[in-house]
């Protein structure tokens, strides 16, 4: 019996649009509404809307891990900020991160995610969950281990790998670091991105598929015009979530440690060193605000396209 | 900042609960001081049982704590000492325990390099030992026992910020064994740099895979620093400050860059050991196997690395196939202060947290691991090191050729890092200037770059001299 609330706002709609659901279809009004996401909206003010006041007011600061700015942090306005867009090592980074994500996140673990749901659609029994079973195994294990045994596999003295293909000193994490963690980061989290597609194939309708094979589709043509237009919005969501993980991750640094001489440095590595290890924590904070405006660009990028359709 | 709807909370829950895990790990698990109670205090190093300075983890667990716990309760106290180990890279050892001071944690008792005391006093991580203390710390006896330059890295802006726990010096190793097959003597001594040069280009020959090894890069953090560029810095006639100004692209330091870029562009270095992220253990590895002929190095990897009882690279026959060498200067005569020989010391420093909930009592048990009978204790069977301590050394060091050699020759005529606030940021400028020359720049040209680097860090050009 509560009175409805107005209806969301853009246009300015003196009545709800004709057709649409009502807006407060629980019937809670403003007020009990509000309580009830209160709690939620209370952890999100303190663990991620204040922290990430907190790292703009510090990358104002020339503040420091140790020494008398570390003591006594003093005011220095956009200095941090400028000095960031002109080093080319934080260009270099975004580079970096940029091939890091594309090349792990929306090409390797997309594809290779997709591939083997695609594949595994109509399997059923042990092998499924035996393959299924090894590639969730790979995203679940601590990072630490996994690094160990990626480190122990590329090893250029010691390693299986070397040692399988017989060309023993040849240095993949010197030689080809950013190759190295693009294949290590598509090898850890594809298991995401099957299980996604997994649940998404299981929505196409088999009717349409049936019907398609019928009018003699192919399977490049199947997946093209039946399957990809209802997968759509799961393929974005799917995009914007590992392109952000991706983003942020720090898991090459226990690989290389952004070396050789910062070659494989991605972004997360280089605040990491800039901030800790440098002790440049007002500097490392203006970077990481940097950091945040592109995840935030990216993510509206994909939200974008996920609503365009709808 | 992104997902509007539920992984948002998830994100804060699994925040929430990281955060909370972390407030759990530190800590130095004191509670209530006050007569009668138990006093509980922490103790902590860059040292575990079992893995980085094992020796060092082993004695304070094993004869430390009990011992002093002990002691105390003979004089009526109630004292639980715990240790919390840690088996890192000094540069992560450092970013942890400035996080934990910075927030006021951390153990009662902690092991800092000497280098940091400048930027951790400044930043009032760690605090003059009267203030934090009383008066007992000026009076402990073992003052008259530490030499003024020891006593000096202890020592930041006139005051005594901790104890300092011993010294060191940098030699040139060699493998005998390699030296022997290279038709090169036992008892090498290079006089120049080219002597050098020259056994490292017959150990090629004889097929050593790696003749030279001399730190380089960013990836060895300070070890590029203390066992590479400084000493060869001194070798060259230079030093990193002179009469409080910065040396630049001085010739000094372009000679010095010079022999790197002999070395590794010249085959005589596996430059790729420089740039891996645990090349300085894979050199300790390959030279233990006698895959390198000549590696500069501190006394630590007599005694940590290659010691046959405990070091982290067992050599089983150490005391028969490593050799060891002053490192010389560019030529005789031309190094530093007009030396023949140079070297470069520094030294780990142990001191009271400033936020320690009992600091009597924490100094009581930082006294008593630099008590004669700690140290000697500490030393015995064959962990010798140099303690700070001269009445300590005189007995422990007579069984121990190369610390007794460290002490006698190389000691006189070490050099000492400029005890200031910004020498570490000035330090990875240097060693990013040796990890470009590894890489192939020319060293003018990364001199050069170190020196537009360092008007950054110490304020201007003013500050430097060219």
């Amino acid at each position: 019996m509560a009175p409805v609330t107005s209806p969301p706002d853009p246009a300015k709609v003196t009545d709800p649009p004709p057709g649409r659901y009502s807006s407060d279809a629980a019937g809670l009004g403003r007020l009990r509404a509000g309580a009830f996401v209160a709690p939620a909206l209370a952890l999100i003010a303190v663990f991620l809307v204040f922290p990430a006041l907190w790292v703009i007011y510090l990358g104002l600061m020339n503040y420091r891990l140790t020494g008398l700015a570390a003591a006594d942090p003093k005011f220095v306005g956009l200095d941090n900020f400028l000095q960031a867009i002109s080093d080319p090592g934080f260009w270099d980074s975004t580079w970096l991160t940029f091939q890091f994500v594309l090349g792990s996140a929306v090409i390797g673990q997309v594809l290779l995610g997709f591939t083997i749901a695609w594949m595994l659609r109509d399997w059923r029994g042990p092998l499924k969950r035996i393959v299924e079973g090894l590639v969730i195994l790979a995203w679940i294990l601590p990072s630490a281990v996994v690094s160990f045994l990626w480190v122990a596999l590329l090893d250029r003295d010691s390693g299986t790998l070397n040692a399988l293909l017989g060309i023993e000193g040849f240095a993949w994490l010197l030689d080809h670091p950013m190759l190295s963690i693009i294949i290590f980061n598509t090898w850890r989290g594809t298991a995401f991105s099957m299980m996604l597609y997994g649940a998404a194939l299981g929505n196409v309708p088999p009717s349409h598929l049936e019907s398609a094979r019928l009018a003699g589709a192919s399977g490049w043509q199947q997946l093209r015009d039946v399957v990809f237009p209802h997968i759509r919005g799961h393929i974005l969501t799917n995009l914007l979530l590992i392109s952000l993980w991706t983003f942020n991750d720090f898991s090459p640094f226990l690989l290389t440690a952004g070396g050789p001489d910062g070659k494989s440095e991605v972004l997360a590595v280089h605040v990491y060193k800039t901030a800790l290890q440098s002790g440049d924590l007002g500097y490392g904070a203006a970077i990481s605000t940097v950091i945040l405006l592109i995840n935030l660009v990216v993510a509206v990028f994909y939200l974008r396209l996920l609503r365009s359709k709808r | 900042m992104v997902l509007r709807r539920r992984p948002m909370g998830v994100a804060a829950v699994v925040a929430a609960t990281a955060l909370g895990l972390a407030a759990c790990g530190s800590g130095g698990g004191d509670s209530g001081g006050g007569g009668g109670e138990t006093v509980e205090l922490t103790i902590t190093q860059n040292a575990i049982a079992g893995g980085k300075n094992a020796a060092a983890a082993d004695h304070i667990a094993n004869w430390i704590i009990p011992q002093f716990v002990a002691a105390q309760k003979a004089k009526g106290k109630d004292v639980s000492v715990k240790f919390l180990p840690s088996g890192v890279d000094d540069e992560q050892y450092k970013t942890k325990l400035s996080l934990d001071l910075k927030s006021g944690k951390g153990a009662d008792v902690i092991d800092i390099d000497g280098i940091w005391a400048g930027e951790f006093a400044e930043a009032g991580y760690i605090k003059p030992l009267t203030d934090v203390v009383g008066p007992e710390a000026d009076s402990w006896e073992g003052w008259q026992q530490i030499p003024e330059a020891v006593q000096g890295l202890a020592t930041f802006q006139d005051k005594k910020y901790a104890l300092p726990v011993g010294t060191d010096g940098r030699v040139l190793y060699f493998n005998k064994t390699l030296f022997g097959k290279a038709g090169l003597p036992a008892d090498w001594q290079p006089k120049s740099w080219q002597e050098i040069l020259d056994a490292g280009a017959k150990l090629k020959t004889s097929g050593v895979p790696v003749p030279i090894q001399i730190n380089a890069g960013t990836a060895m953090g300070e070890a590029t620093s203390m066992q590479g560029v400084l000493p060869l810095l001194a070798g060259a006639g230079g030093e990193v400050q002179k009469d409080g100004k910065w040396t630049g692209a001085s010739q000094p330091l372009k000679d010095a860059l010079g022999l790197y870029q002999k070395i590794y562009g010249g085959g005589l270095g596996d430059p790729k050991l420089q740039q891996e992220a645990k090349g300085r253990d894979k050199s300790f590895q390959q030279f233990a196997e006698g895959k390198i002929g000549i590696l500069m190095e501190g006394d630590y990897f007599w005694r940590g690395v290659v010691n046959p009882k405990d070091g982290v690279a067992k050599m089983a026959d150490r005391d028969q196939v490593v050799g060891y060498a002053k490192i010389p200067a560019i030529e005789p005569g031309k190094g530093v202060r007009g030396q023949d020989f140079v070297s470069m010391s520094g030294g780990a420093l142990r001191t009271v947290n400033p936020a320690s909930e009992h600091p009597k009592e924490a100094f009581e048990l930082l006294a008593f691991t630099l008590s004669p009978e700690a140290l000697k204790e500490e030393t015995k069977d064959g962990n010798v090191r140099i303690t700070p301590r001269t009445d300590v050394n005189k007995e422990i060091l007579a069984g121990e050729p190369l610390l007794t050699y460290i002490s006698e020759e190389v000691l006189p005529l070490t050099a000492y890092r400029p005890p200031v606030a910004v020498y570490p940021q000035v330090s990875v400028a240097l060693q990013e200037a040796t990890a470009a020359v590894v890489g192939g720049t020319a060293a003018d040209q990364a001199a050069a770059a170190y020196q537009s680097k360092l008007e950054g860090i110490v304020g201007g050009a003013g500050n430097i001299a060219s």
